[in-house]
């Protein structure tokens, strides 16, 4: 027996549910919209607030000129190209490492040993540790210790690898695993060495989702700044980096450290500069993730 | 005369004794060759286990060349793993063991001196669903030989185009070739496995279903290609379609599965290994003839 108020006999397609259900329907809808406009809303907020604190100041000065105590002659042209060159030198160490390591795990070790367990359990945890360790890390044996570089790029470049290298190697596990296992099969058959497989087969299939890992990674290595504090780059830098790999050696800053030196500046004219220079982080890392989306959705196959 | 030698099944409380079936030479077969051709392959009491499951036991088989040989059975018997066997997929599998003795014209597949690439190189197999590398149709049908080794574009271009042609796909795909194999249909992608496997070579092609997801009408091209290109292969073919296999094949292997007392897991075993004629109108065994009829499986 239905709660129907139609009278007998007659057909009806009134909605039989009891009234609650409806509601609580109606209810959930409200809260979820209204999560979303919280989130939405609040970031809209900080991105507006600091727009309307640096518009002013958002030109080309920025990128022409050094960071000077005159704010008329200030801009962040060292913290750019030092935040471009210390990322650069992060991609070439982390990308290979991480995507090889990935390749190892999938393809060629065998899960009963132990040690290859251990690895798996760990790379999830390293993912997670603050990167302010890595600093320290990086302080103790790159910068000081054994190694020796002293507190330049190539340390900053080294730590800031060692930061993103488990979400390469993520990223690339998860991309290496999505090509099905008929495809390496095929290859196989056809009389192809694993190597073979991997490289002329797997590699390529794989391609679209290592690269959007890699950029999200590498967007996350341009944020930054807490490992890079205690490697040197909380220091005014009125020069760019040699071009190449001369860059190693020099000391740096980068665009989160050279907002945050603006920002806790007496002078509220440099506040202003803070925010212009937010601006051109924030374009920077949306510039990135686009490219990662673009990238993603481009090639996304259907196997 | 016909002869072969067959066990007659035991009562039903302990396992039949494994079957051996000599292929029979007959003068009286219309049609087919009166001698067997070269054996390429050769199965001696193979079994294969997954750890301390066995998969499928007492496979005594032998491959002559130039004929399409179709194994049959219901799911679970072990037709596809006995497959596998011969061209070392198996090695694949992590806890896989093959026992017992499988010899490719007198050398041991599993022995030291048989490399694992090498076995793939003669021995090629095309899958169930047709599995096309992501890659244009010319480098597919190019991906073997460059893996072993052939660089020179000129010789990759007659590679392909042959391939292609002996697996009546070149006519569809010849203004196409850069185009993605993942973009031809399911009966086209099927062939284009097929050219994939030709291409290098091959003396035996192992075919595992290589119809059952397919049209009938991509069904019927496949099984003409299946008799164009027998002469310069030997073919071993598993189906669930027996139909299929009383059109297609020279001789049939029927298997099935039996309790094991101990662990009540099913295991497969060989019944029956005969010239495809006498499988299907006047089997040995009744247990084939069960099958054959239609009365299960």
């Amino acid at each position: 027996m239905t709660a129907s108020s139609a009278p007998a006999g007659e057909f009806s397609l009134e909605s039989t549910t009891a009234p609650g259900r409806a509601a609580r329907d109606i209810v959930f809808k409200v809260l979820l919209y209204a999560s979303i406009g919280l989130a939405l809303g609040t970031l809209a907020a900080l991105l507006f607030d600091t727009y309307q604190q640096g518009a002013g100041r958002l030109d080309w000065s920025l990128y022409e000129k050094y960071p000077s105590e005159r704010i008329s002659r200030a801009g962040i042209r060292s913290a750019i190209f030092g935040s471009l060159w210390v990322v650069t030198f992060t991609a070439a160490l982390a990308l290979p490492l991480g995507v090889g390591t990935a390749i190892y795990l999938e393809e060629f070790a065998s899960r009963d040993r132990w040690y290859n367990r251990l690895i798996e359990l760990n790379i999830q945890n390293l993912a997670a540790v603050p990167s302010i360790v890595y600093g320290i890390l990086g302080l103790a044996y790159i910068a000081r210790g054994p190694l020796g570089w002293g507190r330049t790029l190539g340390t900053a470049s080294m730590t800031l690898a060692l930061v993103v290298l488990p979400t390469v190697i993520i990223a690339s596990r998860e991309a290496i695993r999505a090509v099905p296992p008929s495809i390496r099969q095929g290859a196989l058959a056809l009389g192809a060495t694993q190597w073979q497989s991997v490289w002329r087969n797997v590699l390529p299939g794989a391609v679209p989702g290592i690269a959007t890992g890699s950029i999200l990674a590498m967007s996350r290595a341009l944020g930054e700044s807490a490992p890079l504090i205690l490697l040197g780059g909380l220091a005014f830098v009125s020069f760019n980096p040699d071009p190449g790999f001369g860059a190693l050696d020099d000391q740096y800053t980068v665009l989160p450290i050279q907002i945050f030196q603006y920002a806790v500046n007496a002078k509220t004219e440099f506040h202003e500069l803070a925010a212009a220079s937010i601006m051109v982080l924030l374009a920077l890392l949306l510039t990135m993730n686009g490219a990662a989306i673009l990238i993603r959705n481009k090639f996304q196959r259907k196997w | 005369m016909t002869e072969s030698t067959a066990n007659p099944t035991a009562d039903s409380s302990t396992l039949p004794p494994p079957l051996v079936t000599r292929p029979v030479v007959s003068a009286t077969s219309s049609g087919l060759p009166d001698e067997v051709g070269e054996t390429v392959i050769r199965a001696r009491d193979v079994a294969v286990r997954y750890g301390a499951f066995t998969a499928v036991r007492d496979v005594s088989l032998d491959f002559h060349r130039s004929e399409i040989t179709a194994l049959i059975g219901p799911s679970g018997c072990g037709k596809s793993t006995v497959l596998r066997c011969f061209n070392r997929m198996n090695d694949l599998i992590p806890g896989a063991k093959v026992d017992g003795e499988i010899t490719f014209h007198g050398i041991d597949l599993y022995g030291p001196d048989a490399d694992a690439g090498e076995v793939r190189r003669r021995v090629g197999m095309v899958f169930q669903k047709p599995n096309p590398f992501p890659k244009s149709i010319y480098e597919n049908v190019a991906f073997g030989p460059r893996v072993n080794g052939v660089r020179k574009k000129s010789e990759l271009d007659d590679v392909v185009e042959q391939s292609l042609r002996g697996a009546a796909l070149w006519d569809e795909v010849k203004d196409r070739l850069k185009a993605s194999g993942l973009g031809l249909s399911g009966g086209q992608q099927q062939r284009l496995c097929i050219a994939r496997a030709i291409a290098i070579e091959p003396e035996v092609l192992l075919m595992d279903e290589p119809c059952s997801a397919l049209d009938p009408i991509a069904t019927a091209r496949i099984e003409d290609l299946m008799q164009e290109i027998k002469a310069r292969y030997t073919i071993i073919i598993v189906t669930h379609n027996m139909q299929q296999a009383a059109r297609v094949s020279d001789r049939t292997a029927f298997f099935t599965t039996e309790v094991n007392p101990e662990s009540d897991r099913r295991t497969g075993v060989l019944v029956e290994y005969d010239r495809t004629e006498k499988m299907f109108s006047s089997p040995s065994d009744e247990r084939t003839e069960n099958y054959v009829t239609g009365r299960f499986g």
